[in-house]
């Protein structure tokens, strides 16, 4: 291993110390890796707070703003989980593309078809009005996940056939879904000349919490909706998927040595498309869960963003499903309590100096950096 | 006829934007970076010009800090991709969500100060918008963005090729190790192209907010115009003068798009889009197939022709290490 000296020894002047940069040979503990990510977070929100006061903001009134209105009580805790919801189903969507070095950032397009195909079951209607609700929540979940698989698959198509890239075909999606949305909002479903569907009726949402405040009168006015289930379910499927089936061992491979899974045998196209399908279905599951559970009909605002968002929750979370889940809370808080901060794009603003300190942190995950005290030749 | 030749000349001048974003990020995959931070970077671009333009009262200053702030923000990604060998797919994210922040951040209030913040200057050039159909379309009442951008892509096209500082470029992007060996500093190379398309970034969300469609709203400002370069710029095949033509033709088509809504009669035909103006969600939807129908075109064409692409493009430098 060769010592990298980075003093600046050339430039004339001499550090008392020398710092030493060499890669790592053995994997660091297993602790060091989770406290370097939640290092890397107090740093970006360090950083946060000296945006902010530049910005003529108070940093610290803003953070105990985000803090105060998303765990302060129960109620605001479950407001936050209605937030983290469909965050933990793209990121899921994610975290699977991501593994495979797929990079889908088409997650907020595949959210919007995911919308619009739940949509579709209430508003054609496919279901007749007095369906019963379980299979109102069966046959919109199937749908919003067929039009999510179906917006993943056109570019993961296309970069199996053509080699597209798929970080730019995927990100056009979402432009275009956004429209296709907007059409149907304006022109074919619009209630009274007003950009949005009519509300749907009671038996298609999905079940919340305050559902149930009849048996159990604790869980009155909470807004938590079966989604969770929908979400965590699904995070416990992709993990045995990807640690415990040879799909994911596959995917692993590919993504960690493209080269040697082909040698292997592995089809990387059959697998560029099936990956795109599953992750465009979890992010169109999400867009379903939240027409059905929380916005209760189709409209143009129904995102702040999620689908960008989960791209840096698979990040944090490191790819793993079940820290999609944790981390998905923590970003569900931002998004519900900066809503009211201003000026309006700190909630971005927070996300994007969080996933550039994390991309720098990981610099420490592949190097061993020591500090010795320089010996005078 | 006249309508066609309005659409055209307009279309120029929307493609304007995009062909600075589109040469600026060729140069920064030239050297083997690839930036995604584009649309990012163009935001932060847009929002300086107006604010320091609405500040100095001088839209040159607010273009010339546009340009350096956008390239200041373009150095996080130098730092993460080139310094810490991070994945650059990763870290051109990360800038994107950043530099996005911040724009709309330092943006709050902005946009209320429409028509109060003075904005670069159009002029037609004398002789030659006397040209048939031609001086119509690129030299009437042209912004002065636009004329700057026609010198723009010969020089960037003759630095490229010719000159010696544009063969070290091409040398960083294609096989490091060796430009390394000859003594071209690969890392001060690097850093110094990503800023260059930082710069160039800068110009193009400036050219926006003080000339094409003067004014700050938010993310809307760009519009995914940074993505579309990125598109751009594997269709032009790292290409200067390809470039501009894709610029263009996609500029064209962003004004067709909003103006054909406008005729009751399109050549002689009752306009649909006229008479149900809900298609113009449809229409919206162009730009952002096109481009991805032009990915399929580019890339089919750089398989069969085996050209194009840097090697060394999205491959972090390290010192020492076997391969590129």
């Amino acid at each position: 291993m060769t010592n990298v000296e980075s003093t600046k020894s050339a430039a004339g002047f001499k550090l008392p110390f020398k710092i030493n940069v060499e890669p790592r040979v053995e994997d660091p503990p297993r602790w060091y890796s989770p406290v370097l990510s939640i290092v890397a977070v107090i740093v970006a929100l360090l950083i946060g707070a000296l945006v902010i006061r530049l910005g003529g903001g108070d940093p610290w009134k803003a953070y105990a703003h985000i803090a105060r209105y998303s765990f302060g009580s129960i109620g605001v805790l479950s407001d936050t989980l209605v937030k983290a919801i469909p965050l933990m189903l793209v990121g899921l969507a994610c975290s699977l593309a991501f593994r495979m070095k797929l990079w889908n950032i088409g997650a907020e397009g595949q959210f919007f078809l995911g919308a619009f195909g739940a949509s579709l079951i209430v508003l054609l209607p496919v279901l007749p009005e007095n369906a019963p609700k379980w299979l109102f929540v069966i046959v919109m979940a199937l749908s919003g996940m067929l039009f999510g698989a179906l917006w993943g698959f056109i570019p993961g198509l296309l970069k199996a056939k053509f080699n597209v890239n798929e970080i730019i075909s995927t990100l056009m999606m979402n432009y275009i879904a956004v429209e296709w949305n907007n059409y149907f909002i304006y022109a074919v479903w619009s209630e009274g000349g007003f950009q949005m569907s009519r509300m749907f009726q009671r038996n298609a949402w999905l079940p919340r919490l305050s559902d149930y405040a009849e048996e159990f009168p604790v869980l009155r006015g909470l807004t938590t909706h079966m989604g969770l289930l929908f979400a965590v379910v699904a995070a416990i499927i992709l993990w045995l998927i990807l640690t415990k089936s040879r799909w994911g061992y596959e995917i692993r491979l590919i993504g960690d040595n493209p080269r040697a899974a082909q040698y292997a045998g592995i089809s990387i196209s059959k697998n560029v498309v099936f990956v795109m399908l599953v992750s465009g279905a979890l992010a169109g599951l999400a867009g379903m869960a939240e027409i059905s559970g929380v916005v209760h009909r189709l409209q143009g605002a129904i995102s702040p963003g999620y689908g960008y968002t989960g791209i840096i929750i698979a990040w944090l979370a490191k790819l793993n499903p079940l820290a999609v889940v944790l981390v998905s809370i923590l970003f569900g808080a931002l998004i519900l309590a900066g809503r009211e901060v201003q000026p309006t794009g700190i909630p971005t603003l927070i996300q994007g100096v969080i996933m550039v300190s994390l991309i720098a942190s990981d610099y420490f995950l592949r190097n061993r950096i020591t500090i010795t005290r320089r010996v005078e030749a | 006829m006249d309508f066609i030749l309005i659409i055209l000349a307009s279309g120029v001048a929307t493609g304007t934007v995009l062909l600075y974003a589109t040469l600026g990020e060729t140069f920064s995959e030239r050297s083997g970076v690839l930036n995604l931070g584009v649309e990012g970077m163009m935001l932060v671009g847009a929002m300086t010009a107006y604010k320091i333009s609405a500040a100095t009262s001088n839209p040159w200053i607010g273009l010339l800090v546009a340009m350096l702030a956008a390239g200041a923000v373009s150095q996080v990604h130098a730092f993460i991709s080139i310094t810490l060998q991070a994945d650059q797919v990763v870290s051109g994210l990360a800038l994107n969500f950043l530099a996005t922040g911040i724009s709309l951040v330092l943006g709050e209030g902005l946009t209320s100060l429409r028509d109060v913040v003075p904005t670069l200057p159009s002029f037609t050039i004398p002789v030659l918008s006397q040209l048939p159909w031609l001086g119509k379309v690129f030299f009437q009442n042209q912004s002065v963005m636009v004329y700057i951008g026609y010198v723009f892509v010969p020089l960037a096209w003759y630095y490229i090729n010719r000159t010696r500082p544009g063969m070290h470029l091409r040398a960083v992007g294609e096989y490091p190790a060796a430009a390394d060996s000859l003594g071209i500093g690969v890392f001060s190379m690097r850093y110094f192209y990503v800023f260059v398309g930082g710069l160039m970034a800068g110009l193009a969300g400036a050219t926006i907010s003080l000339s094409i469609s003067p004014g700050w709203f938010g993310a809307l400002t760009t519009a995914g115009q940074g993505w579309i370069a990125v598109g751009l710029v594997i269709f032009a095949q790292w290409n200067p003068p390809r470039a501009a033509v894709g610029a263009y033709i996609f500029g064209a088509l962003r004004r067709l798009v909003l103006d054909i809504q406008g005729p009751a009669l399109l050549l002689g035909f009752a306009n649909p889009f006229f008479y149900n103006p809900y298609y113009g969600f449809f229409l919206k939807m162009l730009p952002y197939a096109f481009t991805v129908a032009v990915l399929v075109i580019g890339s089919r064409e750089a398989n069969r022709k085996r050209i194009g692409t840097p090697a060394a493009l999205g491959l972090p430098y390290i010192r020492g290490q076997r391969g590129l």
